[in-house]
Order: structure tokens, then sequence, then C-alpha cells
């Protein structure tokens, strides 16, 4: 069903395949480049073919980056002794926000998911056991996401890493920070309740 | 608490509709396929999202329309609510309560809390027993929210594992190598979610039985005595590998049985990957219904079984208003055209068990066969137009 000729069904449709644009924002989109002007459509088109030729993975932690290693694992003053796994580039962007975290990062690039036929050989682990066997990194935090998927990737590392004497530990949940406790959802705040902590004076 | 208002857009057969209830007893009246059980059904959706009628959402958006609006004002303990739910097909239903839009749909459920007797209530103790492990979860998530995320969580992962199972069966069956290492782990998992999911049932049904047993001689006037026991296909895998596996308070441990759960997994692993699915666990579990000692499945007569069934749900009714310390109020009851199944002798009984509830709303097809213990207010169904005539 194409209602429109040619290279503006092309471009809807392709724009269709991006995640988060369904066929009417495909449409909108599309109709908003036919009239901008050249230029800022170049600049996209460039932009778009660039990050294509210019961006790969760190091939020490799989982040995106536009040279070998990126910019994380370049840096010196990062402590080399703590590592970060995470599922996605994405991820290592949000911790890094923080800016509390100070020691480098580890992407897997996915998680454990039998039913999307992903395993552990899709995932970046064997890299992760050739970067921990020179006994530079002490401790791993396991950042990945707190659902069925993140939960099993995360206990697997576990039982592969507490073997080489690596402190494991795994990213907390529970309430967010400067929010109404009415807003949690039951099962954040049911773990919450779970995980709660005494206090000292 | 009880219904007051309800205004639905859409939903069904109905473009618009405009409703004024009471407390106490209402009956829709109407032949059949007016429009009767689409009233009742809407309310019973906006308690718990689901339909007592189909597995998809999709039939409850009138036919043509983009989504279907369910509005009620629930007044409960003196206070009032306004809940709104739009279905809206294929995607997410978005919820508001009093007018402000609630940030996740599910926040909804649990503001209104129903029980529902219907004549497919026959199933669960005739049925497959799918059918009674969601009569038992759906309660338990009434009873304790948080359970949802067991629950689903569960689901989850042992969908996971039968995929992980099912490639491996398959690389065997081609005589290569499965990669089973993850396998441990989807194990833990399991045994993990599986055994807090098994301890709440059980726990819950302790609850729940002695309601059962009192509802069963009332419905059945003493006839014989109903038993409800937990099957947990954990113990009978056990006692197949000539373990003891414990009686029912061992089931309310969540820490033993997911040991046992463990223990068995591994012991059937190879049937496991030789069938590609998983085995043991609550997926697997069943409640066993007895009348006099006999299975009720399979001994009891038709009668015998609409009893039980009726006193399963007015048992869940009972529960649900036991549970009451949070002064919600208690639940509405919704009896969709079950007197028309019933003897005159079980007809009266059901309608003197249910004649002191704070609301109950009933649909027949005739006035006849509302029990006159039942007489109240009545709104007449024709044609997707319900016209308050009593």
């Amino acid at each position: 069903m194409s209602a429109y000729d040619g290279v503006v069904q092309e471009l809807i449709d392709e724009l269709g395949q991006l995640p988060g644009v369904g066929p009417k924002s495909a449409q909108r989109i599309a109709f908003h480049i036919l009239s901008a002007d050249t230029e800022r459509v170049h600049r996209l088109a460039t932009a778009l073919t660039e990050v294509k030729a210019r961006v790969r993975f760190c091939e020490i932690c799989g982040n995106v980056s536009e040279e070998d290693q990126c910019r994380i694992c370049r840096d010196p003053r990062r402590d080399g002794g703590l590592l970060c796994v995470v599922e996605e580039a994405k991820d290592v962007v949000a911790i890094e926000r923080t800016r509390e975290f100070r020691g480098r990062y580890h992407v897997l690039g996915g998680a454990i998911n039998p039913i999307d036929g992903v395993g552990p050989d899709d995932l970046r682990i064997r890299e992760l056991m050739t970067r921990l066997a020179d006994g530079e990194v002490t401790e791993v935090i396991i950042a990945t996401d707190p659902n069925v998927e993140g939960e099993a990737t995360a206990t697997y590392l576990t039982r592969m890493l507490r073997p080489m004497g690596i402190v494991v530990s795994r990213l907390a949940s529970g309430l967010p920070v400067g929010g109404d406790l009415e807003y949690a959802d039951e099962i954040t705040l049911g773990r919450a309740f779970e995980g709660r902590r005494s206090i000292d004076v | 608490m009880y219904v007051s208002d309800l205004a639905l857009t859409d939903f069904r057969s109905y473009g618009e509709a405009l409703l004024s209830l009471d407390p106490g007893i209402t009956a829709f009246v109407g032949p059949n396929g007016q429009g009767k059980t689409n009233l009742v059904e809407s309310i019973g959706y906006l308690s718990t999202f689901s339909s007592h009628r189909v597995a998809s959402d999709a039939a409850l958006v009138r036919y043509g329309a983009s989504r279907a609006i369910i509005q009620a004002k629930v007044v409960s303990d003196e206070r009032t609510s306004v809940l709104e739910l739009e279905l809206v097909s294929g995607k997410a239903n978005r919820a508001r309560l009093n007018r402000s839009p609630l940030p996740r749909a599910r926040e909804l459920l649990g503001m209104l809390r129903t029980v529902v007797f219907a004549p497919e209530d026959l199933s669960l103790v005739k049925g497959d027993p799918d059918g009674r492990r969601r009569f038992v979860d759906e309660l338990l998530v009434l009873l304790s929210p948080k359970l949802a995320g067991v629950r689903s969580d569960y689901e989850r992962v042992v969908r996971q594992r039968n995929a992980l199972l099912k490639s491996a069966a398959g690389a065997r069956r081609g005589g290569g190598n499965a990669d089973l290492r993850t396998l441990d782990v989807w194990d833990e998992k399991a045994a993990a979610a599986g055994a807090q999911l098994t301890a709440a049932r059980v726990r819950m049904l302790r609850d729940l039985r002695p309601h059962v047993q009192n509802a069963y001689e009332r419905v059945s006037s003493g006839q014989s005595q109903a038993e409800i026991a937990y099957r947990a296909s954990v113990q009978q895998a056990m006692s197949d590998q000539g373990s003891e596996p414990g009686g029912e308070d061992a089931l309310t441990n969540a820490d033993l049985v997911e040991a046992q759960l463990l223990e068995a997994m591994s012991r059937l692993r190879p049937k496991e990957i030789e069938r590609g699915v998983s085995l043991v666990g609550p997926h697997r579990d069943d409640l066993e219904l007895r009348l006099g000692g006999l299975p009720a499945k399979g001994y009891a007569s038709h009668g015998e079984s609409w009893s039980l069934a009726l006193a399963l749900r007015l048992a869940s009714y009972e529960l649900l208003k036991a549970d009451d310390w949070r002064s919600d109020g208690e639940p509405v009851l919704i009896l969709d055209d079950v007197f028309a199944e019933l003897d005159s002798r079980r007809r009266n009984r059901l309608a003197e068990l249910v004649a002191k509830a704070e609301q109950v709303l009933i649909t027949a097809a005739v006035a006849e066969d509302v029990p006159e213990q039942l007489e109240g207010a009545r709104v007449d169904v024709m044609g997707s137009v319900a016209t308050r005539v009593r």
C-alpha cells in the first residue's frame, strides 16, 4: 500500500523502520524534510553517513568510539581496578552522567535471551574474561537491566567471576530519589521494602 | 464498595451509555444478545483488566471504533473516586483516577474489587488445571499486588527456559552439542520465583479453605464435604524420585520449595532436554477439588460441580471481605447469567448468601430467573439501550 510516488514513499518507509517511529510520524518527518532548505537536509545526510563511516566500537570495552579505543579506556586517570559491566553503550552514558564512577566499563552488547537466540557467545563475555585475566581489575560491578534477562546475565557472570577471586557486586534496586513515594510502582516499592536498611545514628 | 455511576464509550455494543446504580441489588434483564453482560463485563474489566468472557481485549472495543472508554464512579467507605480506563486496540491501556492520568494503568487495579460469577465458572471444577491456576493467581494478586510482579517474572523465566531447552533439544537431535551453560542460571531464577509463587499460593489457599468448606456446605445444604488441596508438581517429582516430599506445611516455606525445585530440575534435566519444556514448577501445579472424598472432576454430578464452582467464588468474596483491614469495603458481586444454570434449590441458596452484599449486579434473560429474595432495582436492556425501570 504505497500512497506516494517513488522516492517520497521510499523515505517514509525507511523512516518507519526506525525505533519509536510509526507510519504517521514517518510521514510527518518526511514532509518536514521535503520542506526544509537544501543545506539543512545535507547536514542531516552527512551526519548519517559520517556516523556510520567514522564511529566504531572500542576494541577494549565495546563502547562507541571514533578511535580504536574509546575516550574512557584511554583516560589514565581512570581507576583500572574497577570495572562496570553494562548491556548497551547508552548505559555507559547514563552512568557517566552521575560523575560518581571513576572506573572503566565493559559493554556486553545485550543480555542473555534464549527467546531471541542470544547466548553467552553472542555477548562480549569472552572479551571480558580476557580483560580480567591479568588481575588488574579487582572489583566488578554488574549494572545489567533489572529485568528477568538482565538478572540472569548478572547471575551467569557472577558464577564465572567469583572463582577468579574478584569482588562482584550488583546495583541495588529501589526507589527513585527526589520523587514521591506514592508514585513508585508496587514492584519497586516491594523490592525497596525487602532491601531496607537500619539507620545508624 | 459500590459503583454509583457507569459511563461507556464504544465499549462492545455500546456507542454511548450512561447509567446510575444504587447499592444493593440491581438486575439487568433482557433477551440474549441485547447487551446485558457487556455492562457488567465493563465493571469486571475495570477491576481486573481482564474479561471473564474473552482472552483478547480487541473484541471489547466496539467494531469500527479505535478505542473504548469505561468510566465508573466508585463509592467506598464514604469516599468517592472516579475510575477511567481507555482501551486502545493493540496498545497499552490508559488510566485516569479522579480525572488525572496515572503513569501506569495497572495502578488502577485493586481500586475497584469485584467477584464475578459466570457460566464459565463450571470449568473451574470440570476443566483443565490452567483455569484453576488462573483462579488462584487472580485472587492472589488482588490480595497482594506485589505478587503480580513475581508471577510475570516467573512466566517470563519459564518462557526463556523453555526456549533454551527447545534449542538444546533441537541441537541434540541434529547430532550437535547443546549450549547449556546458561541453564543453571535459568534453573536458579525459575526456582527462586517459582518458590515464592508456590508458597504464596499455598498460604492463600489455607485462608481460603474454611470459606470454601463453609460456602459449599451452605450451597449444597450439607450433602457432602468439600476439600481443596494444592497439587505441587515439585512434590510429585520428589516422590517419583523416591524422596520424601513433605506435606502442605513444607510448601509454605519458600526456601525449602526453592531447594526442592532445584533438586527436581537437576534430576529431571535429561527428560526436560528431551521434551524441550520445563516439567516442574507452579506452572504445572493444580488445585485438587474433592467432594466427600472423591475427586470432583469426573465424579461429581453436574449440580454438585455447580455448587462447588459457586462455593469457590463465594469463598473468594468472603476472603476479600475478611481482608478488609484497609477498609476498601467489600467487593462488588457480579452474577452474570448464573441463575438460569442452577436448579431452584441452589438458586435460592445462592440468593440467600448474596442478598446482604453491599452491591450485587445480576444479569438474566427473563425476570423470572432472578430469585424473589433478590428483589431490587431493575434495568431493562434492549438493543444496547439500558433503561432503569425500577
